[in-house]
């Protein structure tokens, strides 16, 4: 790349000075018609035919299939698995946040490390683990069985896995933020007499509401689209043990494609609304955001 | 300790572990003493069967052609979203999340009837004489759809906070743009260049939902790994389930530790994390 030359500030209408730091006119054209064109072919088009597909048979048709008793039974399972998991989440991301970001210990950043653990599992194997520790085949299968404790293929599988996939969300998002707030406000708060507890209350929850907001928006977003972690577990029980994503997946091996986008534009409203409350929250709140890598 | 005047240390402290240990830890470490129930023999037998190694081949091999695309398209991306103003540039942005909120299986069947050989982009490609959907070339589409925000939102942040005097320094001693770029900014983007990539990379390797409804999942062929495990536990397979998921897990693992040298390589020689 030693002798190219074509990007010289040589541009006859543009000012040396301007095009020293920009490209070319055609460059910049180019380079933004590439991008938006790949974001149009392959995030913007799928989304799209969610809805069209889900609306080829007419708005009767998928309003029917929407209403239809197994459709209801995997929205409401989806709703109840979503219901439990992303407030112990929420719990445990705020007493992780506070642990890691408000005091200093030897291995912070290995339990940070872990807590992000999830993100590099494969969802498969998230499902796995549960199977290995749960199925008939493990040591505690038996006892379960003896005592009529059904956790594989039942909503308490579902509901761990998906706390296992949807685990290090909220805390990830509080991490940064509370580091970056210090220990004053509390502090002062405290030296005011409050207790910790109407410290925490008070004035930290206040302070990173944006974010948390933001983390258990995402949260949720994941838990009740979950698909690999959760087929693992769920044992595809029609009508009991099957989630949106799994209807979604047995309607379409049915060839029911109508049916499956039906289910399927649900979950694609959730993700649009999720990405609408985020877009707002970073324009309107952005310095209170941290600039995370979501997942 | 520092900052011990705040209250509520170890309660937090011991739910943080007491969840980590019950949620994560003790069921990972399940995983891996399964793997110890196997002979040496019959782990090596089961990760080095043709079908298994043909399984991972795709997986790996795959996942790192689709990272590299990532890499390119994610850089072309970030690049015109923060260098350049054009109409819609907030909603492009916001379009870059829509593989990290849209459920797997969603994108699964929207990528899979898409390409499909009457879909809006199958049909042209296949009068071009190319097949996209139920062969490689569809799990490739779908792990380059899933890994393109990893890219992007790792970079952006970086590329946003350049000192744009470094650029005004270069070019007042007389680089041209084209030495600016590929000698001056692309060299302080590379870790987080760097990391986007190995996100990219070990979010493809693992993903199972988006990839499955385009794959064909024909064994040998286009069948991944993260596949095969399920199809080995639904045969009640749960050695080899455990031993492709251990190699799998390893190799996760030596990414993530990966990822972390290279921020902390970065965090010294570019005072960013990546």
């Amino acid at each position: 790349m030693a002798v190219e030359q074509p990007f010289s500030a040589a541009g006859a209408q543009t000012p040396p000075s301007r095009s020293a730091v920009t490209e070319r006119h055609a460059t910049r054209v180019a380079l933004t018609v590439i991008a938006l064109l790949f974001l149009a072919v392959f995030l913007v088009l799928p989304l799209v035919i969610v809805f069209l597909q889900a609306f080829t048979n007419g708005v009767g048709a998928y309003f029917a299939a929407l209403t239809e008793p197994d459709a209801v039974a995997a929205i409401q399972l989806t709703l109840l698995v979503a219901a439990i998991a992303v407030p112990l989440n929420l719990v445990f991301g705020l007493a992780a946040a506070w642990a890691v970001a408000k005091f200093e210990f030897k291995g912070k950043a290995f339990l940070t490390t872990l807590i992000d653990l999830p993100f590099s599992v494969s969802p498969v194997i998230s499902g796995l683990v549960y199977v290995l520790l749960f199925g008939s085949q493990s040591l505690l299968g038996p006892w379960l069985a003896a005592h009529g404790i059904q956790i594989l293929f039942a909503v308490p599988g579902i509901v761990l896995a998906t706390i296992f996939v949807t685990f290090p969300f909220v805390a990830r998002e509080l991490i940064p933020l509370m580091e970056e707030q210090g220990t004053a406000d509390e502090e002062a708060a405290l030296s005011l007499g409050a207790s910790g507890w109407q410290a925490f209350m008070r004035v930290t929850l206040p302070n990173v509401k944006w974010g948390l907001l933001y983390g258990v928006l995402l949260c949720n977003a994941r838990a009740m689209g979950e698909f690999g972690a959760v087929s693992v577990v769920s044992g595809h029980i029609r009508g009991l043990t099957n989630t949106m994503p799994l209807q979604v997946e047995i309607l379409y091996n049915e060839y029911n494609f109508a049916g499956a986008f039906a289910v399927a534009s649900l979950l694609a409203l959730l993700a649009l609304v999720t990405l609408l409350v985020k877009t707002i929250l970073e324009f309107r709140y952005g310095h209170a955001l941290s600039g995370s890598t979501g997942h | 300790m520092r900052r011990s005047t705040l209250p509520g240390f170890s309660l937090t402290m011991g739910l943080t572990l007491t969840w980590l240990s019950v949620i994560i830890l003790i069921p990972l470490a399940g995983l891996f003493l399964k793997t110890f129930e196997l002979s040496f023999d019959q782990f090596w037998g089961i990760v080095t069967s043709r079908r298994t190694l043909n399984a991972l081949k795709i997986s790996f091999g795959l996942s790192f052609a689709a990272a590299l695309v990532n890499l390119v398209m994610g850089t072309v991306i970030v690049w015109a979203l923060v260098r350049y103003r054009f109409a819609g540039r907030r909603l492009f942005d916001a379009i870059v999340d829509i593989p990290f909120a849209l459920p797997t299986a969603v994108a699964g069947i929207a990528l899979s009837s898409l390409f499909a050989q009457k879909g809006w982009l199958g049909a042209p490609l296949a009068e071009l004489g190319i097949k996209v959907a139920f062969t490689p070339t569809g799990i490739f589409v779908a792990m380059i759809f899933i890994g393109i925000p990893f890219v992007v939102r790792t970079v952006q942040p970086v590329l946003i906070d350049l000192d744009p005097e470094i650029e005004e320094a270069a070019a007042s001693l007389g680089a041209n743009r084209w030495h600016t770029v590929f000698r001056v900014i692309l060299p302080s983007l590379i870790p987080a260049l760097l990391t986007g990539f190995a996100l990219a990379f070990a979010r493809a390797i693992g993903e199972y939902g988006s990839v499955i409804f385009i794959a064909g999942n024909i064994p040998y062929v286009s069948e991944i790994a993260p596949l095969l495990i399920v199809i080995r536990l639904e045969e009640y397979n749960y050695a080899a389930a455990t031993a492709i998921a251990t190699v799998m897990l390893a190799i996760s693992f030596a990414m993530l530790f990966v990822i972390n040298l290279i921020q902390a390589w970065s965090r010294r020689r570019y005072g960013y994390g990546g």
